[in-house]
């Protein structure tokens, strides 16, 4: 047998060419596929047909039959990439949306700002060696003033507006609390931690103690509840020198000021001998306030030495420990530095408030990433 | 406290100004609050002339007067019934402010009459609170004097605050010694002259105390002076008590007050004819009453120390006196009272009665125990100076100990305790100027506490008095000095619990609020509290009247303020304490959160309204933010009372762990509170969750993962209605605790076609092999033990 003439091949190509080039679809081109390459394709046919070809003739039409199926099979599948790619750009070009479409709306959570105001607070405090104390919001009169060196009925104490506690009706009838033992009290700083601590704790002692405080007054500039922060070193030989130095820092770190302006000022405490209050500078220029600069002063704090009776009555020897303590009100710290005008907001949970003032709930207060952002 | 600079300058020898007075002051801790120039204050208001008055023609009551202000002649409408020709008044022209009016004049008709400006009153000019008519000056006033030339307030007065500690300020004699030491200027406060009297004083006193309360009245001093007259007091005091917002009274008053504020000595003047019998200071006894010059009766108790003749109670000592002994323009003859009271008496006598009096402020604060001669000499130099008379002898009934006071310093101290390098010289002077007679002995400085110095009572007092006096602008600046420890956490376990459970909370979409540790009764009571012992005894409004027992009332009165003003979608939590009782150990931290919403309408469709398993969601992302291994809790179906019975539900770490509460709140509980429901809440109490237990190492362990392929395979089952999906899962992963290594319901249906109180649930299971690919034969034998252990858990049937 002699086989296909080389011609009849060529015509075959051009005719299969045409074919797969004309399929219009994948089914087409399917079509064109098992009638050239299937069982009883073209093409297979004559790949079966070598079989009975002469030796010689099988020698020279095998790999032109072989390089014809190849060929095909090639162009076939390039074909059928071409329409596949084809079929998906035209399915792609129906499918569109509206991309200014609003999604799906996600509550947004946020952080009140006195949480994060106390949570960069104590950043600043623990890069100098601060840890964080706690204590009870209800204290007994020994702990919230006793023990501070407010003695029984002095006056002092008026300087404090005290929420009383109900006394317990056990102990009223037993004569146990009624007469003898004062009423508890809602703490009116957070001083009385110093004194828990220092009962518990031996000396070098770096705490601060952020926390609720209560007093019974109420007007446009108080709550009777406020939050306070408040800060104790005891050691051997900490003195005012450290106790400016360490409250400068504090402050330039919290206001982000360099050059800030500040002033000590004596003042009082029982709890303190000698007491100074802090001032710092601000300016109002076009109704906007700027802190720590500026010549006006603003009290901003209250600090001083401890006093010797404070540590007798916490079993410290005041010959051998001294130390300094600062108080100061986070409320109002959160409100200077972030323009917040009014207090009672603070605690009135109007959901349009906590979003204008608050904070993004990874929004975490570091030395490293910024106390603010 | 006020004073004025000229008052002032009658005890301190000084050239300074105003200003450079505050700022010292303010340096060594006299804090000033203001200072009022009156001459500046009062610069627009001088004396005008009403040339003629006559009836307004529309207005009975009002007049038209023709003013001469001195520059100009006004026409200006005027309502006072004193208004009329000739009178001499303030005028306050168009475009000023008098102090006491709270908008500034303008040019206006008043019923059809043009009114230029206005006479003014002394209410409106804030001298008094007389408004029955203008000011009405005498006659032969010049037309144009200033305001406050023609009432002699020219002198700047100055506000400052006095700390409790200091009741030397009280008295200007006291802010002049400060202001020497600090280098103004040299104290003269001139010392009383002793007043040499012609008789004895015919007023007998007694102390009658027992030993217990005999420091009430430790010292009564008295002077009898007869034949007084009294009147106004001199033109200078009356200028004086005037500028520091007192009002003349006579010349008796007058000259208590000005003691009390010119050296804080408080005293008392009887008039001597009402007294019947001797003077007794006494406590009081039960039913006594008295009336006191306030106006106001008060019942005395046998705590309070009073003073009294044979008729009656006449005051409560050193701190009021009584009606029935005053003196008044007729008064003949009088008793003049200096004595001591203890501070703490005298501090609950005040605070029972709710009197507020000069006396009482001083002698809380303590007075100077050797001060009641000299204070009673220059009281009776006044009364005879001013109502004539004569004077007996001094009766001086005087128990005190007279002992003075001591406190040795080491030099060394003040640097310890300050940092400040002050010179042994400079602290010499400062402790000399401030009485403290200071003597050098080697390192020591000896000291001798001046009587009107009750607060010193340590060597700190005595650093502080120099410390203050030479100034905290000298503190050095001395860096805190680093901790040589290791950095180990500043926050401790539960500190950094509530902090991520807090962040976890926000990043669940709830905005964190604060609200008030107290809360309502009745809401206090619908949340397990409301026991007597967390009830305030003095609440600012009963709103605010009891500890809260729980978080939750709180932000349900705050999200029905929020619907109230419209926001409907609520979301809200707080980290932050409930209190269970009285002790320290009874107050919990806790996260507790509610949310309400309708859902919302969106272009993709409805959003879900939040229900029980959306606060469960909160309730466990808080709980595993803050290390609960929550794939091992418990889940019960039981809650405290302010919930749903049916959809709420505990999370427990075992029986012992109650650690979060969940689900849909009690309508009976919102209707109670007015709040709009439903409402969806959760509670993470951390006093709940187990201690933590320390890791030996921060390493993890390693990490176990199959190169096997997974299988998984799905069941649906029909059961009771009633059988929790724990129980299914329980079975389930019990079945198989190697292989099978997932469990998940994915889908839960009630229905007509499953059969009343019955229901479907269909789970799939994840098989993970670990050494080999799992046959056919082994996953049969698998889901044969699943479909065994559920079925006999739970009694259902596999569905075919």
């Amino acid at each position: 047998m002699s086989g296909p003439t080389i011609e009849e091949l060529e015509a075959l190509k051009v005719q299969l060419t045409a074919e797969i080039d004309g399929a219009a679809d994948g089914a087409a081109l399917e079509g064109v596929r098992v009638a050239a390459l299937g069982k009883k394709g073209s093409v297979s046919g004559l790949m079966k047909s070598l079989g009975g070809m002469d030796p010689e003739v099988r020698k020279e039409m095998g790999p032109r039959l072989n390089g014809l199926k190849n060929e095909i099979a090639a162009l076939i599948e390039a074909k059928g990439a071409a329409l596949e790619n084809a079929e998906l750009d035209a399915r792609l070009a129906e499918e569109r949306v509206d991309v200014t479409l609003p999604v799906t709306p996600e509550a947004q959570g946020s952080i009140h700002p006195v949480s994060q105001v106390i949570e960069e607070m104590t950043a600043i405090f623990a890069d100098m060696g601060f840890s964080i104390a706690e204590g009870p919001d209800i204290e007994d009169d020994f702990h919230n003033f006793t023990a501070l060196n407010f003695p029984p009925a002095h006056p002092a104490r008026d300087m404090h507006d005290t929420f009383f506690l109900t006394q317990d009706g056990a102990a009223q009838a037993s004569g146990v609390g009624a007469g003898n033992e004062p009423p508890k009290v809602l703490r009116t700083h957070t001083s009385p931690v110093q004194i828990r601590h220092m009962m518990t704790h031996k000396p070098p002692i770096r705490i601060i103690v952020p926390g609720r405080t209560f007093r019974c007054d109420s007007d446009q500039t108080h709550t009777p509840m406020f939050h306070q922060i408040e800060g104790l070193v005891i050691d051997t030989e900490t003195h005012m020198g450290h106790l400016k130095g360490c409250l400068v820092e504090f402050i330039k770190a919290y206001f982000e000021v360099d050059d800030l302006n500040y002033r000590f000022r004596p003042h009082y405490f029982p709890f303190t001998e000698p007491s100074a209050e802090m001032d710092i500078g601000y300016s109002v220029e076009e109704g906007n306030i700027s802190i720590g600069t500026g010549e006006k002063f603003m009290e901003i704090l209250g600090c001083g030495m401890v006093h010797p009776n404070v540590l007798k009555n916490c079993g410290l020897d005041p010959d051998t420990y001294q130390g300094f303590a600062f108080g100061l009100g986070v409320d109002r710290m959160a409100m200077l530095k972030y323009g917040i005008p009014d207090l009672r907001p603070f605690f009135e949970a109007d959901m349009r408030w906590l979003k204008h003032y608050g904070f993004r709930p990874l929004d975490l207060p570091t030395l490293v990433g910024g106390i603010a952002r | 406290m006020k004073f004025t600079v000229s008052w002032l300058k009658e005890h301190l020898e000084t050239d300074a100004s105003v200003e450079e007075i505050t700022t010292a002051m303010t340096r060594i801790g006299l804090e000033v609050e203001e200072v009022v120039n009156p001459a500046e204050l009062y610069a627009p208001f001088k004396v005008a002339h009403v040339i003629e008055a006559k009836p307004h023609p529309d207005a009975d009551k009002l007049r038209v007067c023709r003013v001469d202000t001195g520059d100009e002649v006004l026409e200006v409408v005027c309502g006072a019934p004193n208004a009329r020709t000739g009178l001499k008044g303030i005028f306050a022209p168009v475009g000023t402010q008098p102090p006491n009016v709270d908008f500034v004049l303008k040019k206006a008709k008043i019923r059809g009459v043009e009114s230029n400006g206005m006479l003014c009153s002394e209410r409106e000019m804030g001298l008094s609170d007389a408004h029955d008519g203008i000011i009405d000056l005498p006659e032969d006033t010049p037309i144009g004097t200033p305001f406050a030339q023609v009432m002699g307030l020219g002198d700047p007065v100055i506000d400052f605050e006095v700390t409790p500690n200091r009741p030397d300020w009280n008295g200007v004699d006291g802010i002049a010694r400060d202001l020497a030491a600090s280098g103004l200027g040299t104290l003269k406060t001139p010392m009383p002259k002793p007043v040499t009297g012609s008789y004895d004083c015919p007023q007998a006193i007694e102390l009658t105390f027992d030993a217990e309360t005999a420091t009430a009245c430790p010292r009564f001093a008295g002077r009898y002076v007869k034949g007084v007259k009294n009147g106004p007091s001199p033109e200078w005091l009356q200028k004086r008590l005037k500028a520091v917002g007192l009002r003349p009274i006579n010349a008796l008053v007058d000259i208590t007050n000005f003691l009390s504020l010119d050296r804080a000595r408080p005293l008392h003047v009887y008039d001597a004819d009402k007294l019947v019998g001797p003077i007794r200071a006494r406590m009081g006894q039960a039913g006594e009453t008295f009336l006191a010059l306030d106006g106001n009766a008060y019942e005395v108790t046998p705590e309070q120390c009073v003073i009294a003749d044979d008729a009656q109670v006449l005051g409560l000592g050193g701190v009021m006196g009584g009606e029935a002994s005053g003196c008044t323009e007729e008064t003949v003859n009088v008793f003049i009272e200096c004595a001591l009271f203890d501070p703490i008496r005298i501090a609950k006598t005040g605070r029972a009665t709710g009197i507020v009096s000069d006396a009482r402020y001083r002698f809380e604060r303590g007075v100077d125990p050797e001060f009641v001669i000299p204070g009673l000499e220059l009281a009776t130099q006044m009364v005879l100076d001013f109502c004539g008379g004569e004077a007996s002898h001094i009766l001086d009934v005087d128990v005190t100990s007279h002992d003075a006071q001591t406190q040795d310093m080491p030099i060394g101290l003040v640097k310890k305790l300050t940092g400040m390098e002050i010179a042994d010289d400079e602290m010499m002077r400062i402790l000399d100027v401030l009485g403290f007679a200071p003597v050098r002995q080697g390192d020591v400085i000896h000291t001798t506490v001046p009587s009107w110095r009750p607060d010193i009572e340590g060597k700190a007092d005595i650093v502080e008095e120099i410390a203050h006096i030479y100034g905290y602008d000298h503190l050095p600046l001395t860096p805190l000095p680093r901790m040589e420890v290791i950095a180990k956490p500043i926050l401790t376990e539960r500190q950094n619990q509530a902090r991520w459970g807090r962040r976890a909370a926000a990043v669940r979409g709830l905005r964190e609020a604060v609200t008030y540790s107290f809360t309502d009764q009745p809401f206090a009571e619908l949340f397990g509290g409301g026991a007597l012992a967390l009830k305030l005894a003095n609440p600012i409004s009963s709103e605010l009247g009891t500890m809260r027992p729980s978080i939750l009332p709180n932000l349900l009165a705050a999200l029905q303020r929020n619907v109230d003003r419209g926001f409907e979608d609520v979301a809200l939590f707080e980290v932050g304490p409930q209190y269970k009782g009285a002790e320290p150990d009874e107050q919990e931290l806790a996260i507790s959160g509610i949310r309400r919403s309708a859902g919302s309408r969106h272009w993709q469709g409805k959003t879900r309204a939040p229900d029980a398993f959306t606060v469960k969601a909160d309730a466990l992302a808080v709980l595993g933010e803050m290390g609960v291994a929550t794939a091992s809790v418990q889940v019960t179906a039981d809650a405290p009372d302010w919930y749903h019975p049916g959809r709420s539900g505990t999370i427990r770490l075992g029986p012992k762990f109650p650690m979060a509460h969940f689900g849909e709140l009690h309508p009976r509980v919102l209707k109670a509170m007015d709040v709009k429901g439903p409402v969806m809440a959760f509670e993470v109490v951390l006093d709940n969750l187990p201690p933590s237990r320390k890791k030996a190492s921060k390493a993890r362990g390693s990490l176990a993962v199959s190169d096997f392929q997974s299988v998984e395979r799905d069941f649906a089952f029909v059961m009771d209605a009633g059988v929790t999906s724990d129980v299914i899962s329980r079975a389930v992963l019990g079945a198989d605790k190697v292989l099978i290594t997932e469990m998940a319901i994915f889908d839960v249906f009630e229905g007509a076609s499953i059969g009343a109180g019955k229901k479907s649930v269909a789970f799939s299971i994840t098989l993970q092999p670990t050494d080999k690919t799992l046959t056919d034969k082994e996953i049969e034998a698998v889901s044969a033990k699943v479909i065994a252990a559920v079925k006999k858990s739970t009694g259902g049937e596999l569905r075919g």
